[in-house]
């Protein structure tokens, strides 16, 4: 079972355990399509994907994937209701300028939702600020304030109460301490707003 | 549109080819058209790459656009000037391996080039036909086309693939015969002609018509509307570069001389090139062809003729998988065009994928060699070549 494709990134590979083999899988920014191009070899998913830099897009269709170029937000409008099984946005929420619209979105398109972002409560963070003085700065987190593409600030407890609020359910949630490209990492069961650097969320209608 | 082709650089090529020709639809059995005129015999010239598989699969179909012909690739003889007008595509190795697919490229009807067009014997006056042509649409060149590839035993393309007026015949192919397509490839092309698209041809058309030569089409076998076409081709030709390309080939410089000539000889470097090519596409093209086959592309509108006015019901009659590809400068068929595509094709379910290409190149960038369009082309192909075989 230790092929190069079990070897994506940790957080990767725990959305991966939540998908069902053989579903159909919508990734929004997908990058360079590694999560797609694993649920394909190892979950058997009919995937797409969007991706709005046209590098990283042209990577995935060299690579034979279904992907299209374009912005997110607008892009998943045009898909008919129910299209796929799971609609993931991993690593992408903090970006997203309409998050609610493109949650009601993602859970119109598809009967499940995976939304996975990095935690800004985590400990690090709060004592950057409070020691430094200075916006947090991290490896989770790697853009000075002027340069940052992350216009969102959102934690473990803010993420939950967001998603009551948009009046969706967490099926699913897992807190994880790991770097941004690592491809181990552990779960954090224990307070997991203050230890975790990533939150992963499986989430559905009501 | 073959301008840019030169021989490829490290000698790759399909080698010589050789033009076949196919006639069907004789009368009485001749061809009905949409408009409800009657042509026949209709002959297709067309040219085939590569081998074709015992069960035929790993078949694919290119469509050339505008002022193309049927020889995409290669050489009709060793000394030739240039190889087809798509050799940086197609050939060993290249974006569409002939090592790995059978290659069928027709030319149009309409067109002058070998198939059946205004240039053609009517059979009825043993003349040409001139205007007596009826008038074609994208949907009837289609129609011919399927007759070729039926008389291939070709069951299911494997992909089609074209640009510009070629990629309006991938749209359409898609939708009319749409068993017979499992992927297509429609590049830098649109759903329908917008009204700044119809007004250059509109144009275009005009130049040819306006001159005395063109006599209402009858100039066979006297003087040809030559000035008429060249202007054509070169308000045509316009319309395929860009700004930033026109400002990067020529700019302002002048032809051969240091200062204005104070007359009306071609100063500027981009006056020259449009005479030279407006020059030498009269000695390949029929004018009467030209207006035809614009005539054709402004016609066409997927939505009003397979969808009822609608392109997503249009798009959903189709069963391919679909790789849309736009390019930044163009302005002829810009990239909203082409998501408007996307869109119909997301909304009626089909599996699609879309590249917006970065180049300064204008509409004619999908005829100029580039890694992006030859890459994205090939995994494409890999990937519906493996499914189309599980």
């Amino acid at each position: 079972m230790n092929s190069p494709h079990d070897l994506i990134r940790y957080d990767l590979q725990l959305i991966a355990s939540w998908i069902e083999p053989g579903s159909r899988v919508l990734d929004l920014g997908c990058g360079e399509g590694d999560l797609l191009q694993h649920l394909i070899a190892r979950k058997g998913v009919t995937g797409a994907g969007i991706e709005h830099n046209e590098e990283k897009v042209a990577r995935c269709i060299e690579k034979g994937l279904s992907v299209l170029q374009g912005d997110i937000s607008q892009e998943v409008l045009d898909y008919p209701d129910n299209a796929f099984d799971y609609v993931i946005l991993s690593q992408t929420l903090q970006q997203v300028y309409e998050p609610a619209a493109l949650i009601r979105s993602m859970l119109r398109i598809g009967h499940k939702g995976i939304v996975s972002f990095p935690n800004f409560s985590h400990w690090g963070i709060r004592l950057q600020v409070i020691f430094t003085g200075y916006a947090p700065f991290s490896r989770q987190l790697p853009y000075p304030w002027y340069e940052t593409p992350n216009i969102r600030v959102i934690t473990l407890k803010d993420f939950r109460k967001f998603v009551h609020e948009v009046g969706m359910r967490v099926l699913a949630e897992v807190a994880i301490d790991t770097h941004s490209q690592d491809r181990y990492g552990r779960i954090i069961a224990f307070l997991p707003n203050l230890r975790a650097t990533y939150g992963i969320y499986l989430i559905g209608k009501q | 549109m073959s301008e840019y082709i030169e021989h490829d650089r490290e000698r790759v090529s399909v080698g010589i080819v050789a033009k076949k020709q196919f006639t069907f639809a004789a009368p009485p059995n001749a061809m009905e058209l949409e408009s409800g005129a009657r042509l026949g015999p209709v002959t297709i010239a067309y040219e085939t790459y590569g081998s074709l598989a015992p069960d035929r699969s790993h078949a694919g179909l290119v469509l050339h656009a505008l002022a193309g012909d049927s020889r995409v690739a290669g050489y009709y003889a060793p000394a030739d000037e240039k190889p087809g007008w798509w050799d940086c595509m197609v050939g060993p190795g290249k974006g569409i391996d002939t090592d790995r697919y059978f290659v069928v490229c027709a030319n149009i009807i309409g067109s002058c080039m070998g198939s059946t067009g205004p240039s053609s014997a009517n059979p009825a006056t043993g003349r040409a036909y001139g205007l007596d042509f009826p008038v074609v649409t994208i949907g009837d060149m289609v129609a011919a086309q399927k007759a070729l590839i039926d008389h291939l035993g070709i069951v299911k393309l494997l992909c089609v693939v074209g640009g510009s007026i070629g990629g309006m015949q991938v749209l359409e192919w898609s939708v009319r015969y749409p068993e017979m397509v499992f992927s297509a490839i429609p590049l830098a092309t649109t759903m329908r002609h917008s009204a700044l698209a119809i007004a250059f041809n509109e144009v275009a058309r005009q130049a040819i018509m306006a001159d005395p030569h063109w006599d209402h089409g009858n100039y066979y076998g006297g003087e040809k509307p030559g000035l008429g076409l060249a202007v054509a081709r070169m308000i045509a030709h316009i319309t395929y570069l860009s700004d930033e390309s026109m400002r990067l080939k020529f700019g302002r410089r002048l032809q051969d001389k240091h200062d204005f000539s104070f007359n009306f000889d071609a100063d500027f470097q981009v006056e020259s090139y449009l005479r030279y090519q407006g020059t030498k596409f009269v000695e390949r093209f029929d004018a009467n062809s030209f207006l035809y086959i614009t005539k054709a592309a402004d016609y066409f509108d997927l939505g009003k003729q397979h969808g009822d006015g609608s392109a997503v019901k249009a798009c959903s009659k189709a069963q391919a998988k679909f790789l849309v590809i736009s390019f930044t400068s163009d302005w002829l068929y810009p990239t909203y065009q082409a998501r408007n595509i996307v869109k119909a094709l997301k909304k009626s379910g089909r599996d699609v994928s879309f590249c917006e290409i970065e180049a300064e190149w204008g509409h004619d960038a999908f005829l100029i060699p580039g890694e992006r369009l030859k890459t994205l082309i090939h995994g494409f192909l890999e990937r519906v070549h493996d499914e189309f075989a599980a």
